[in-house]
């Protein structure tokens, strides 16, 4: 493996204008059309900006350029030349180096090692590090990236992280460079100074693709934005001939459903259930996520919160349901307060009434390995319908309590004794909603009702919602589908960079000024 | 104190710390490309009845070292084939292997030299011999030095300074060469080797190849140095003692070097306190002497003696996650 | 290492399980024609040696109930997410425990009050030598298995220790305690079948494999009948879920080791109080290994154990016999078949488990995979 990463040659510049065209990319992860006849064309020189919603097809498209899949139709052309990237060296062979969202780096290495690493001049280190030593150091110099050479990567603040990152793939002569979602961990300052970095390289003669969904920071720094809706393109335009709430129309799109004409409005909502005041979360990295948010919940009613992925509904649903423990902020809840030193913890949430469909049903909603019956118990295994005081669970009761659960709520296969692991997604999330709204909660937090669920389980899914809602329950409801929050919600509170922008009845909210308060800006 | 005494401490330090040297710096290689090599005793083990019974039947050296290399070398290859290639459990297939080569070289050895398990003594044509056997006769007479430097560092055989080279070559394979910086960062952090474009799998074979052969160098100084034949079980622990050196040295060759020495030493120190009455302490009971390399790493891992960190993908079997 | 989502339950239960142990008996019958011998006349002999004779079957159920132990040991474990390597140690402590306790009241006391304190006692003592390394790891993160080992060392030592230099039966050559009162010792199955008027061969099987079917029993239970049980299954089989359900990882990585740990002190009842009646070293012989192996081929399932144990029994005994009957056989080879099988149940499972799923889709009909 001692090929050097030189420059890989070049078609002249004056052949071609643009640097990338991917043109009809059609891809498919089994029944999901991640990509739809998507085509994307960049010009060299530019930096540009790749927006839209999580499931939009960004992602997929950037991972087909870099290697990571192969496209199942459609063609791919670097500097005018068609080529075939079948995985990410012949990516980084045609120049092209990308700069991931989860950074891939050795903590316990230095800079200089996790950027040499693969592409080392020499077998023999002592060889090896000053070539590369000094490559980087004329790099460091030409683009104005400067990172301490010999500290561990894991002592470095997470901007010069990134900066390393960005260094790999200059290192091994990317001239396209693609960054997923840069500016997620950075700070204000930091952001500004990777700005002036991709500036400098554009006028190098370099080539940026933004994925982002930041929509002021594509104003603030690209030359072209194209967006991406539903696995394909939707619009594409210079930055200069468009503004924020048009770019955030065209992500959200115009099939929204306002609320269906007969449905039963919640009539005037009543006492306060959940109250959370100024809420402040810093995550471990450092990288605030919830800065001052504060919301209430009052019985029958549903509040969505809505927003790009990502700008800190997660981390509120952690911190409402005792998962998390917040900074600061205060937390009322039927009647009992919280305070970060002694913070809600799930048991208590659960005595207190409060029930918790999470975002993550893997992971957190289900045992996959344990049998349904045993799911439907969990986080209550020690409630007395349960177990005894003693412990011993009355296993013949929880399993006839499941079925009568799958009943309800038309889980199917209807077998209790069925591993959790084995129903489809729609039917364990609906195996999840029968073990919360099963007990009818005070109150509901929810995240993701419908995420990988089918259409029929939606509707009944909806509807269990609704009902939940009519019988008196506080419902927190999240979920990056507006369509979702616009048919269910009486309120929706928007949330953008861990803080909430704004808050509207649902009557109120049209997809501009939504669009507005998604991309963070105030409504005028 | 009596220089002829320390002399002969020092050369039983050495003595007794070259297998577990030998298995630590194996274990070492292992570990650091991420592969938990539990099975650091089977191997030894296999080695020395291996060479044993090829010492005995072809009456060769180099057969013997080879036959040792070579099966320690192919059972490091069985433990990548169920943990690099087929994601197994690390620790499982590493206990797995000490009870096979426990259980095989007993069984083999038995039916082929019915011995009740031993192998016949090999003549000291096939074993090693010191290298410079004057050396501690000419130093006698040299006061202060003559013991320490004849008894205790020259009267040695080779494989003695084979293990104590290997110690700066290790260190330098791993920090010095490209395959060493790889190999070090595919135990911490393989998804980025694999992105970077070298392959994960053939880095931890090659650890595992290495290793093989240490752990194989091992097995055959204890047939080929120390005693003259296999005795079932001969290895007494010994891999899970060079375990613990390797932890108790930070997963570094220069740090497991000390480690392995003060077990030689501690072990060289037990056999001459036996019915030595200490002051204050009276007779010092063999048993903790013996237990304290164990309870040490024990320390060391609660993190009471400065912190022991693991290379971060130590034991967690690496899938490809994209195709 | 178990595969709840790949195949259907009596797949991974059964058929897996004898999958694997057919490939081991194949390597080793591969090892057996290896060293000139006739791999069916040593397993004729075996099985006969096993389970041929009253009391060739009384020394099967003997072994086999030191091996119900600690199989479940590591079972239990498994279920909490941890491998306990330890149980070698465990045991030695748990003999140890029962032992002292003998030494020290047996003359005092009646057997009705001296064997059940022996149990305690034996339980308590596995425990507390398996709770250090939990804690270890839960609160300290020190790798549980590396300080398993080294606690299984430390516990050997520390026999050798105490029996050398305290408990040695004084004017004794060997080294073991004095031999304790009668009240410390477990009737002999034989002596209890006698009772009921059964004329039985004595062997070293006493009333402890009770307790080892009532431990199967009790895990069982303690496992999928109790909210503890649940608990523990929960954090072994996903810490983000149990965290989410508001259950303490750490106590229960703690409690896994703690009951872990008592199973195993329990072999100590066996052979301590049912069998030498006195202190002696090396009385657990390899059976916290074994226990591994048992808990591998009976998929971490208190029945699987049971009849795992009752294999490893059989062969353990069978391999005794076939040592006297053919020439040049040793009990090693049960060693090496039961690293064989440690291997394909537990480090290649990945390799068996998912050829069994193919095969299965393709022979049986849609209903019958959910089973």
């Amino acid at each position: 493996m001692s090929q050097q990463a030189k420059a890989p040659p070049v078609a002249p510049a004056h052949a071609t204008p643009w640097a990338v065209e991917m043109v009809d990319i059609h891809k498919r992860f089994g029944a999901v059309r991640a990509n739809h006849g998507a085509t994307l064309r960049v010009r060299s020189g530019t930096i540009h900006a790749l927006v839209g919603e999580n499931g939009a097809g960004k992602s997929t498209l950037m991972s087909i350029l870099y290697g990571f899949y192969e496209a199942d139709s459609g063609t791919l052309r670097v500097n005018g030349q068609p080529v075939r990237i079948r995985n990410a060296q012949d990516a980084i062979a045609l120049g092209l180096g990308m700069v991931h969202q989860h950074f891939m780096l050795v903590d316990t290495m230095t800079a200089l090692d996790n950027v040499m690493l693969g592409a080392e001049s020499s077998a023999w280190l002592h060889k090896a590090i000053p070539a590369a030593r000094q490559r980087l150091q004329d790099l460091m110099q030409a683009t104005g990236l400067h990172v301490a050479l010999d500290t561990p990567v894991g002592d470095l603040p997470v901007g010069d992280r990134q900066r390393v990152e960005i260094l790999k793939a200059l290192f091994r002569g990317a001239k396209t460079l693609i960054l997923d979602e840069p500016t997620a961990v950075l700070t204000p300052q930091e952001m500004a100074q990777l700005f002036e970095v991709l500036r400098r390289l554009r006028a190098q003669g370099s080539t940026v693709i933004l994925i982002t969904h930041k929509l002021k920071e594509v104003m603030a720094l690209c030359d072209h934005v194209t967006v991406m809706r539903a696995g394909t393109v939707v619009h594409e335009t210079p930055v200069a001939d468009t503004r924020v709430d048009a770019l955030a129309q065209a992500m959200v799109g115009r099939a929204v459903h306002l609320m269906a004409p007969g449905m039963a409005l919640a009539d005037k909502a009543g006492e306060v259930r959940l109250a959370a005041q100024d809420l402040h979360l810093t995550d471990a990295w450092g990288v605030p996520r919830l800065k001052g948010v504060g919301l209430q919940l009052r019985a029958g009613e549903i509040v969505g919160v809505a927003g790009v992925s990502g700008n800190g509904q997660s981390e509120l649903l952690d911190v409402l349901s005792g998962l998390t423990a917040p900074q600061s902020g205060r937390l009322g809840l039927n009647g009992q307060t919280f305070e970060p030193s002694a913070w809600l913890n799930p048991t208590q949430a659960r005595q207190l009434g409060l029930a918790h469909v999470p975002e993550d049903r893997h992971a957190r909603a289900l045992v996959m390995g344990f049998e349904a019956w045993e799911s439907a118990a969990l986080g209550y295994e020690a409630w007395p319908e349960n177990a005894t005081a003693w412990g011993w669970m009355h296993r013949r009761a929880m399993q006839t309590h499941t079925a009568d659960l799958m009943e309800r709520f038309d889980v199917r296969p209807r077998d209790p004794l069925l591993v959790s692991a084995k129903f489809s997604g729609g039917n364990q999330q609906k195996l999840v909603l029968a073990r919360e709204l099963g007990r009818a909660p005070t109150v509901l937090l929810i995240g993701q009702p419908t995420r990988g669920v089918d259409i029929g389980a939606i509707e009944f899914i909806h509807g269990q919602l609704r009902r939940l809602r009519d019988a008196g329950c506080a419902v927190l409801l999240m979920s990056s589908e507006l369509d979702e929050i616009l048919a269910l919600a009486d309120r929706v509170v928007v949330m953008c960079q861990g803080a909430v922008t704004g808050e509207l009845p649902v009557a109120e909210c049209t997809e501009t000024r939504l669009g507005v308060l998604m991309a963070g800006g105030p409504l005028t | 104190m009596d220089e002829v005494l320390l002399g002969s401490l020092l050369g039983s330090t050495l003595r007794v710390a070259t297998p577990l040297l030998l298995c630590a710096l194996a274990g070492l290689l292992s570990e650091r490309s991420g592969v938990v090599d539990i099975g650091l005793e089977g191997k030894m083990l296999s080695a020395a009845f291996a060479a044993a019974a090829a010492g005995a039947a072809t009456g060769s050296l180099g057969w013997a070292l080879l036959a040792g290399l070579g099966v320690a070398l192919v059972l490091s290859w069985v433990h990548g084939v169920a943990c690099v290639s087929h994601s197994g459990d690390q620790v499982v297939s590493g206990v797995a292997l000490n009870i096979i080569a426990a259980g095989l070289t007993a069984v083999l050895g038995a039916a082929w030299f019915r011995q009740g398990g031993q192998t016949p003594a090999l003549a000291d044509s096939v074993r090693l011999t010191p290298l410079w056997p004057d050396a501690v006769a000419a130093l006698q007479g040299v006061p202060w030095l003559g013991a320490l430097l004849g008894q205790g560092l020259l009267g040695h055989n080779a494989l003695v300074y084979v293990a104590l080279a290997l110690v700066p070559a290790v260190w330098w394979v791993l920090w010095r060469t490209r395959f060493g910086l790889r190999l070090r960062a595919v135990g911490e952090n393989p998804a980025m080797v694999e992105a970077a474009g070298v392959s994960v799998t053939r880095m931890r074979y090659a650890a595992l190849s290495l290793n093989g052969l240490l752990c194989g160098l091992a097995g055959c100084y204890l047939v080929l140095a120390q005693s003259a034949s296999f005795v079932p079980n001969m290895t007494a622990g010994r891999g899970f003692m060079a375990l613990a050196a390797l932890i108790f040295g930070k997963w570094h060759p220069v740090g497991a070097l000390w480690a392995c020495l003060l077990f030689g030493f501690l072990d060289a120190v037990a056999i001459r306190l036996q019915g030595v009455v200490l002051p204050v302490v009276g007779e010092v009971p063999v048993q903790w002497v013996q237990a304290l390399p164990y309870i040490l790493t024990v320390v060391l891992l609660a993190g009471f003696i400065g912190k022991a960190v693991a290379p971060k993908a130590l034991g967690i079997p690496y899938v490809k996650e994209r195709t | 290492m178990n595969h709840p989502h790949l195949l259907p339950r009596w797949a991974d239960l059964v058929v897996l399980p004898l999958i694997n142990l057919a490939v081991a008996l194949l390597a080793a019958g591969a090892v057996v024609a290896l060293v000139g011998q006739n791999p069916t006349e040593v397993l004729q002999a075996l099985v006969h040696g096993a389970v041929g004779t009253p009391r060739n079957l009384s020394y099967t159920l003997y072994y086999a109930t030191s091996f119900v132990f600690t199989g479940l040991a590591v079972a239990v474990a498994f279920h909490g997410g941890l491998f306990n390597i330890g149980g070698e140690g465990q045991a030695v402590l748990g003999g140890l425990g029962a032992g002292l306790v003998a030494l020290w009241w047996s003359a005092h006391l009646p057997a009705w009050l001296m064997l059940p304190l022996m149990v305690g006692a034996a339980a308590l003592a596995g425990m507390a030598w398996a709770t250090v390394p939990a804690y270890l790891q839960a609160y300290r993160g020190s790798h549980i298995v590396i300080t398993t080992i080294m606690f299984n060392f430390l516990a050997s030592t520390l026999l050798v220790y105490l029996l050398v230099n305290w408990l040695k039966a004084p004017g004794s050559m060997s080294v073991e305690s004095a031999p304790f009162a009668d009240s410390a010792k477990l009737p002999g199955v034989h002596h209890m079948l006698a009772w009921l008027g059964v004329e039985w061969p004595s062997s070293p099987l006493n009333a402890s494999v009770l307790l080892a079917v009532a431990a199967a029993v009790g895990v069982h239970l303690f496992l999928w009948r109790t909210r503890a049980g649940y608990r523990l299954r929960a954090v072994g089989a996903s810490e983000t879920a149990a965290q989410y359900a508001g259950i303490h990882a750490k106590r229960q990585v703690l409690l896994a080791m703690a009951v872990s740990g008592a199973l195993a002190g329990l072999v100590g009842v066996n052979e301590i109080a049912g069998v030498a009646g006195r202190l002696m070293l090396d009385f657990v012989a390899g059976a916290g290994f074994t226990g591994i192996a048992v808990a591998l081929m009976g998929r971490n399932h208190p029945l699987g154990i049971v009849l795992a144990s009752l294999l490893f029994g059989a062969l353990f005994q069978g391999g005794a016999e076939v040592a006297f009957e053919v020439q040049g056989f040793t009990r090693d080879m049960v060693v090496t078949l039961q690293g064989f099988i440690v291997l394909f149940s537990g480090a290649m499972s990945y390799v068996l488990a998912p050829v069994l799923a193919r095969l299965l889709v393709r022979l049986l009909p849609e209903g019958a995979r959910y089973g």
